[in-house]
């Protein structure tokens, strides 16, 4: 057995049940070190709940789990020591300025104070908030904020750094930032695992990917073999209003591998959209607007549950 | 327990055995750090709080008490000397009516820092104890600053036996906090149930607990307020060590188990609260 391929996450059968509803049910994954997992599904799909169990705060029900080895059930100090949180909510501590976050943050890992403030300076370089060590948590904006939890985060230089929904709330820009700050640390090689409910963060981040819908799994692999795999190459999104979509879309059937019908368009699937498109014209039809783009993890997620991701 | 010898399982456990061993101290630290947002009201409430009352007192309700309020083996004693011991276990309850409330929900969630803790290696018991030993802390500033003052004002008996007073304050604080704290961290809305607490159990037990007249100058059919007020049986105890009886007729060790009887079912219930909601 080679030390590299040994996995620092692997869940078998893994189930959490809340009372009769099971919020995970029965789900494999292994995640090697080094690779940026994802899990891409919409709310409510059991994605932190999973993640909840993986950093050892939520007991599982059913199933096995190991995390660097061991059993979260026996081992919850010790497998939390070596991960970083990031969880959908900040909970950074208000009345602390921007840098003393991190220091009391890292004493909680059983760092002494000078090797706490040392890092603390370090990851505030690495967050882009050298400018802000005084400040108050309260004057960062909302990408500051998550900057800062990343960093504090990273305050016990954690073997896996877990991100729960990373950008949800933030604007383009500042989700770009935190972006390319996430794309460091996979070079250097930390384990990222995160929930999104976003297509293109999970396209952007994730090494490999699961599909995850009602705690099941639907589907998993790179998100290239996704797309591959599951939808066409081509996509056509044409939109007649709504009260006409279904009516072309029956028209359309046997144009494209695949049509479906959305409230506001209609998505023809094809290895080349625009011969379809000409071929659209030729019918007679008129849509109000087209687009031709390439297939996304949305069309794939569509095709696996017949529903969009956000809703 | 398995056995491993895989180097990342090793390295997790090593990391992970100061955490398990000091995880209470961690969180007290950073809880102290946060007092120092508000210190300066907790030295003003320390200090001035006992200032005031023993001037009003002492300068103005006492010289209108024609009646002797209770008897020392050495004769009468003072007002003063009956009321100081009550006010300082006072001050350590109401430290605990504050810090066991508001910081709670605080931790839980308005800021959620509970939650921060709670991903860290430390664990749900630890986060409960460490939350305790930060108001702990302020406790000793308070009780202490408050028997100095009393002491200043030359309102105890005997004052080596009374610097005994601040633990037995504590415990009182301890007795009415910790079982306080094991309901707040079970509130998920606030609904202003902390001002109910105030207005209907704190204000209540301050007034009928013998703090300012004997309880037994009550009618019987309110005595049991006493019985069960932390406030009573510090009081009583403060008052033996100050001038040497309370005249309630109750051994003093009846009074310290009442208290620490309470402040440990407060204990249990808080850790298992806390582990309750943090661990889902």
């Amino acid at each position: 057995m080679s030390p590299v391929s040994t996995p620092v996450i692997s869940a078998a059968g893994l189930t959490k049940k809340f009372g009769d509803l099971a919020a995970v049910d029965g789900i494999d994954f292994d995640v090697p070190p080094g690779e940026a997992f994802g899990l891409l599904g919409p709310n409510g799909a059991g994605k932190s709940t999973t993640m909840r169990m993986i950093g050892a705060v939520s007991t599982r029900t059913g199933g096995d789990l190991t995390v660097l080895g061991l059993d979260p059930d026996g081992y919850g100090p010790e497998i939390r020591s070596q991960l970083g949180v990031v969880p959908q909510e900040d909970n950074l501590d208000t009345e602390l300025r921007v840098r003393d976050n991190l220091i009391v943050y890292g004493r909680y890992f059983g760092i002494d104070r000078r090797t706490c403030a040392r890092r603390a300076d370090e990851l505030l370089e690495f967050a882009q908030l050298e400018d802000k060590a005084r400040s108050k948590v309260d004057d960062l904006s909302g990408g500051m904020k998550r900057r800062l939890t990343i960093a504090r985060a990273l305050i016990n230089e954690p073997r896996i750094l877990m991100l729960d929904e990373p950008t949800t709330g933030l604007d383009p820009q500042a989700r770009h930032v935190l972006w390319d700050r996430l794309f460091r640390l996979k070079e250097r090689g930390t384990t990222l695992v995160l929930t999104t409910h976003y297509m293109d963060e999970a396209e952007q981040l994730c090494d490999r990917l699961v599909v995850v819908d009602h705690g099941r799994i639907m589907a998993e692999g790179s998100p290239a073999s996704l797309i591959r795999e599951h939808s066409s190459r081509e996509v056509v999104e044409l939109r007649f209003g709504s009260d006409r979509n279904a009516d072309a879309a029956a028209r359309l059937e046997g144009t494209a591998d695949r049509v479906e019908v959305l409230p506001d368009r209609v998505l023809l699937y094809t290895a080349d959209g625009e011969a379809l498109l000409e071929r659209v014209a030729h019918l007679g039809l008129r849509p109000t607007t087209s687009l031709v783009r390439r297939s996304s993890l949305e069309d794939v997620f569509l095709r696996l549950t017949g529903r969009s991701l956000i809703e | 327990m398995t056995t491993t010898t895989e180097p990342m399982s090793l390295a997790a456990i090593d990391a992970a055995q100061r955490p398990r061993r000091f995880g209470a101290l961690y969180v007290a630290e950073h809880q102290i750090r946060q007092m120092r947002a508000y210190a300066w009201t907790i030295v003003v409430a320390g200090v001035g709080s006992p200032l005031v009352y023993l001037v009003g007192i002492g300068l103005g309700l006492a010289t209108y008490l024609d009646q002797q309020v209770s008897d020392g083996p050495a004769g009468s004693v003072s007002y003063v000397w009956f009321v100081a011991p009550a006010l300082l276990a006072t001050a350590a309850v109401s430290v605990a009516t504050e810090e066991f409330t508001y910081t709670v929900m605080a931790g839980f969630k308005w800021r959620r820092i509970f939650l921060g803790m709670n991903a860290s290696p430390v664990s749900p018991e630890q986060i409960c104890s460490g939350v305790v030993l930060a108001v702990l802390a302020r406790m000793v500033f308070t009780t202490l600053a408050y028997y100095l003052i009393i002491l200043a004002f030359g309102a105890v008996g005997h004052p080596w036996a009374g610097f005994l007073m601040p633990l037995v304050g504590m415990l009182a604080g301890t007795a009415f906090g910790l079982p306080l704290l094991a309901y707040s961290a079970s509130i998920t809305e606030d609904k202003g149930q902390f001002a109910v607490v105030q207005r209907f159990v704190f204000t209540p037990l301050f007034l009928f607990s013998g703090t300012f007249y004997p309880l037994a100058t009550l009618p019987v059919w309110l005595q049991w307020i006493g019985w069960i007020s932390p406030l009573w049986h510090a009081s009583e105890v403060g008052r033996t060590l100050s001038y040497g009886s309370s005249g309630s007729g109750w051994p003093t060790w009846a009074h310290l188990a009442v208290l620490v009887a309470m402040s440990a079912a407060g204990w249990l219930m808080a850790r298992r609260t806390f582990v309750g909601r943090l661990r889902g």
